[in-house]
């Protein structure tokens, strides 16, 4: 027991160096580019350089105007913006959660049968392919119309436009992750005589883990997205995405208000990304080389 | 009258538009409880004779049974143990579910598992890695886990495709002592591809030899050596003359390849 204690003992301290390590480096990342920011405005600022863009307090405001926004009342006698971004944040996450939960769905399953269907695969991948290049705005209103008919609540009409988003890179994914078993792990199962089943699930989709998680976090990001997007055409004010069209209005007037949203939105699709790279921390157990 | 355990008749193999001819009229039987080894230089379609009889790939013409039935009949019936060259363990399993996945496709119940695999844990000494996952182990512990995994439901027959092939001598001396430890305890019947003579002679009741081009029976040497075969065995002059028996054979067969090899040992 006490050889156990030993061998923990410097097991957290290694855990611990890492984690200070980490942090250390996301602080001086942050500080370089707190730097990098304020620089060009001193430089643009002073030198009077228009191109690209004239650099004022309008276009570029000062980060500490940004970060300050957030902790000033949105109006007069209201709550503090920060309140108010971290009320419409938890209103998109519902919706981008439950995006990326169905689209992840039906981008695995769709996966998983084009992968057993070669006919099937060769004939719909161009379309699934085609869904992506229609710009979303343009079949957001359709959604939105459409499922409105059915007396679906209007969050979720915005979660269906985010899964829009998501499924691609799922089923693209998934259906490479599924031809990734080795020949030799194959014919291990064929002379078990296995069924279709068992190999899907003992091996094809175990194999397939890492590609998932690869898609699940492009995905993840790309749900935060679809679900600020999708609130525009739906106008639902409750979200980042009504939040980010107020702001954009009153811009020339306090342009740090639209920044301190971009940033709560960014924090967002950091927490969905990091959400999903925990799972796959405790989910996926392979080689430390062989993980992506 | 013999237990038959596989029957091999004109069995040949013939690759893309007959331009390859891998087997060509290969015929012999394996009784119950035999240890057969099939030697011969590369290309001679060693690999391919085993997948055939693992109804993994079909013969061009001939037949195999196993059991008296056709092959595919053998695998529907999980009569087959196989180990490759590589372990072909998963990943994302640990040592005890590598092992018991053969058990889980026959259906055993949670507790039955277990016990077989504790058994077979103590078989190949790796008792104390149980919830290991396979890239923590030596190549030398992988091989035994898929040894372990194979011989788990004491299949009828065992198919080994150059199992200790890309192990160092050390390790696959000890891995020969272990495998024939495991063959008497369970007593399968077993193919064993190789192509190191010593190995097959050490191993063997009985060393098919093969020629190259068109891939066919050359000849057979039994080999008289008494059970169980311990370390002395190798140093035991019957073992050399056998040997020397296979290789002649091998040569005769126009394998020099196998010789090279043999001499660089």
């Amino acid at each position: 027991m006490s050889a156990i204690a030993l061998q923990r003992q410097p097991a957290r301290a290694a855990a611990v160096r890492r984690v200070v390590g980490r942090a250390t480096l996301f602080l001086l990342v942050l500080a370089a580019l707190w730097g990098l920011w304020e620089g060009y405005r001193w430089l643009w600022m002073r030198e009077g350089w228009t191109w690209p863009f004239v650099v004022d307090d309008i276009t570029l405001p000062p980060l500490q105007n940004i970060f300050g926004a957030l902790f000033e009342p949105a109006r007069v006698n209201g709550p503090l913006l920060i309140t108010l971004l971290w009320h419409s944040a938890l209103f998109t996450a519902r919706e981008a959660a439950v995006g990326f939960a169905i689209g992840a769905s039906v981008g695995f399953a769709l996966g998983v049968v084009l992968a057993h269907f070669n006919v099937l695969q060769r004939g719909l991948l161009p379309y699934i392919v085609a869904s992506q290049t229609i710009p979303i705005i343009a079949i957001a209103p359709m959604v939105v119309v459409g499922l409105g008919s059915y007396n679906i609540s209007a969050w979720l009409r915005v979660a269906v436009i985010a899964a829009y988003l998501t499924f691609f890179p799922v089923t693209v994914n998934t259906l490479r992750g599924l031809h990734s078993a080795e020949p030799r792990a194959l014919e291990l199962m064929h002379s078990y005589a296995a069924s279709r089943w068992a190999v899907l699930w003992k091996l094809r989709v175990p194999a397939a883990l890492p590609y998932l998680f690869s898609a699940f976090k492009v995905a993840a990001t790309a749900s935060v997205v679809g679900a600020i997007i999708g609130e525009a055409p739906s106008s639902i004010p409750d979200g980042l995405g009504g939040a980010i069209i107020n702001f954009n209005q009153y811009y020339s007037l306090q342009p740090a208000n639209l920044w301190a949203t971009n940033v709560v939105a960014a924090c967002l699709g950091i927490f969905f990304f990091v959400s999903v790279v925990v799972v796959e921390k405790l989910v996926v157990r392979r080689a430390p080389e062989h993980l992506a | 009258m013999t237990d038959v355990v596989v029957s091999i008749q004109k069995l040949s193999k013939v690759f893309g538009r007959g331009n390859l001819t891998a087997l060509k009229d290969i015929s012999f039987e394996v009784e119950r409880g035999e240890f057969i080894s099939l030697i011969g230089p590369s290309g001679c379609g060693k690999s391919t004779l085993l997948r055939i009889v693992g109804d993994i790939i079909e013969p061009s013409t001939g037949a195999v049974t196993v059991n008296g039935k056709p092959a595919r009949r053998a695998r529907l019936d999980r009569d087959y143990g196989i180990v490759f060259q590589s372990p072909v363990l998963y990943d994302w399993r640990t040592v005890t579910r590598n092992i018991s996945l053969p058990l889980e496709m026959l259906g055993w119940d949670r507790g039955r598992r277990a016990k077989r695999v504790k058994e077979m844990l103590q078989l190949v000494e790796l008792e104390g890695f149980e919830n290991h996952h396979p890239w923590q182990l030596s190549g030398g512990m992988q091989q035994r886990v898929s040894l372990a995994r194979a011989f788990s439901f004491s299949p009828a027959l065992l198919l080994m495709d150059e199992p200790f092939g890309a192990l160092d001598e050390m390790t696959r001396e000890r891995l020969n002592m272990e495998l024939l430890q495991i063959w008497s305890e369970i007593g399968s019947t077993v193919i064993f591809v190789t192509h190191s003579i010593q190995e097959a002679v050490f191993l063997s009741t009985r060393v098919a030899v093969m020629s190259a081009r068109p891939g066919r029976i050359a000849g057979i040497v039994p080999v008289d050596l008494p059970q169980p075969r311990t370390a002395a065995t190798r140093e035991e002059p019957r073992f050399f003359e056998l040997v020397t028996q296979v290789r002649e054979q091998l040569h005769a067969a126009g394998a020099d390849e196998v010789l090279e090899e043999a001499a660089l040992q």
